[in-house]
């Protein structure tokens, strides 16, 4: 079945992809679990995400568009990036979460991908 | 939900008959073992519960008229696995391919090889880390053991509708989330199995602690997690905290009629007559810590086990050997410090007349930690007591006093303001 890997980094984490002194220890990082999780064959999608602060978050209220400069939630972690595994069940997905580096610097959820409605067989 | 088991007691009132009888032997013996076999499938055991609710209801109107299948558990099997698979079927459909099923059942039982025992699978699934740690006992009691809803509720305190909903809501993450029905491997076996087996002593726990005795219910509610325990104990006979698990239990349950007298009234460990231990408990519970400690690896329920061991020896040498129990319990916060391992380990020091540091271990606990934890107030009781100081003493004892469900406990803790201080922790 598939598992999204909802990878959450905080700020520090976030603002060491920019920073020379962090930067090349970050990406390597990033770059070996990317690598070694294609490799495996599991990946069916996924991307890192540009930092928080280029995120614009839109709301419909009573017919008007409230449009609002930031993420939707003003949390210390925040979203990294994203990755759709297909894994025989969760404990693998889990293994794969716990490997990437948002596991151990910020938290990694990992959620079912809904599956295709079922209609049920005409009897 | 009901449960199968809890139906057929029910259903099958008087049970002279030996088609029901034979019905309510194979739903207490082999409930879990077919919810086991029909949930490892695709993952569904609130499916896999229906089903065999259906089954189990089958057998009850078929079994008096055609006779008690040669294979109880095939012939379930079989109805309860069609069942699954018509699911999307209507009525009509259902009743129809029933009775021509029925028919074929006989034979095709008789073929089948012994069925296979996935319930170790099942326990891991149920003490899954993905799953609410105080959910996991619940779910154990359920699927393994046919325990409905309302009396794993009144267990723990909890409204059985609310346990009700959240144990569907358990079962429906365990499919959606693709929890695997498989035993861990090698390297991940030894903290999942450490998971399972908590939730074990949680069930026994919850006996042991509650308002045992005065309720029938949670009386036999410490044989079914004993019962679990065997069950890990058969399927992994090689697991020493398993082992240590089962002795530890059975040595507690084996003074269980020496905790209260004749009229009800609590009798601590102390005071306790060795004539009312079971013997046959402790035999058992001496060779299952010796098979474990033949691993050669320590774990937190051997050492446990083992402190217990040292107490049920204190009848026939005499004299309780302290210095084998502080070295335990400092094993034991060495390899796993918690707040009732400190406790205890303050208990044992304050009986072998270590009062100053039993006090001082007692001090050293967060206060938030202790706020609401019974046996550290009756243990802080006796060593100000010993101390001397009566004021802090009496204070202790009304803060355990108010935190005290068992109600013989609570007289016993009333009536010790009249006495010589009592250690009831280890009772």
């Amino acid at each position: 079945m598939q598992y999204m890997l909802i990878m959450t980094e905080t700020e520090t984490e976030i603002a060491k992809r920019n920073d020379p002194q962090h930067a090349p220890a970050y990406w390597s990082g990033w770059n070996a679990f990317v690598t070694a999780m294609a490799a495996s064959g599991l990946v069916v999608s996924g991307n890192g995400l540009q930092p928080p602060h280029t995120a614009t978050t839109l709301r419909v209220r009573d017919g008007k568009r409230i449009v609002q400069d930031g993420p939707f939630a003003d949390s210390k972690e925040q979203l990294g990036g994203y990755y759709i595994i297909e894994a025989p069940d969760l404990d693998t997905a889990l293994d794969w979460a716990a490997r990437s580096p948002a596991a151990a610097a910020g938290s990694v959820e990992v959620r079912p991908v809904m599956p295709a409605p079922e209609s049920p067989p005409a009897a | 939900m009901e449960s199968a088991r809890a139906s057929i007691a029910l259903g099958s009132d008087p049970p002279a008959d030996k088609a029901a009888t034979a019905v309510q032997t194979a739903a207490r013996a082999s409930y879990g073992r077919l919810i086991a076999l029909l949930s490892a499938r695709d993952g569904d055991i609130a499916a896999s519960e229906d089903a065999l609710s259906e089954a189990f209801a089958q057998a009850l109107t078929h079994w008096p008229r055609s006779g008690v299948p040669a294979s109880p558990d095939a012939w379930l099997l079989t109805v309860a696995r069609n069942r699954l698979r018509n699911r999307f079927r209507n009525d009509t459909v259902k009743a129809d391919a029933m009775g021509d099923l029925l028919l074929r059942l006989e034979e095709r039982a008789q073929a089948s090889a012994e069925i296979p025992d996935q319930r170790l699978a099942l326990m891991f699934v149920c003490a899954h880390p993905a799953i609410q740690p105080e959910l996991r006992t619940p779910l154990m009691l359920q699927t393994i053991l046919g325990l409905d809803a309302g009396r794993i509720a009144s267990a723990f305190l909890i409204a059985p509708a609310a346990m009700g909903q959240r144990l569907s809501r358990a079962k429906a993450k365990i499919k959606a989330a693709g929890i695997a029905f498989a035993v861990p491997d090698l390297e991940a076996l030894p903290e999942r199995l450490d998971d399972v087996l908590s939730a074990i002593y949680a069930a026994f726990g919850t006996a042991w602690n509650g308002v045992a005795g005065a309720d029938e219910g949670h009386a036999s509610l410490a044989e079914e997690a004993i019962f679990l325990a065997r069950l890990v104990v058969s399927l992994l006979p090689d697991a020493p905290e398993a082992l240590g698990l089962l002795a530890l239990m059975l040595y507690a349950h084996a003074r269980r009629l020496a905790r209260f007298d004749a009229d009800g009234r609590f009798i601590p460990l102390k005071d306790q007559d060795p004539a009312r231990w079971s013997s046959a408990a402790i035999i058992e519970a001496e060779g299952l810590l010796v098979r474990a400690s033949k691993a050669g690896r320590f774990g937190r329920f051997q050492c446990e086990a083992a402190i217990q061991s040292v107490h049920v020896q204190a009848p026939l040498t005499g004299a309780t050997n302290h210095q084998a129990i502080r070295t335990l319990h400092e094993m034991l916060l060495q390899h796993r410090p918690s707040i009732g391992g400190f406790v205890s380990y303050a208990a044992a020091l304050l009986a072998m007349g270590e009062g100053a540091a039993a006090a001082a271990v007692l001090e050293s606990l967060a206060a938030e930690d202790v706020a609401s934890y019974q046996p550290f107030w009756v243990t802080l009781c006796a060593v100000r007591q010993a101390g001397g100081d009566t004021a802090a003493a009496d204070a202790a004892r009304a803060r355990a006093i108010g935190l005290t469900e068992h109600p013989a406990i609570r007289a016993f803790l009333l009536d010790s303001a009249a006495r010589p201080p009592s250690d009831q922790r280890q009772a």
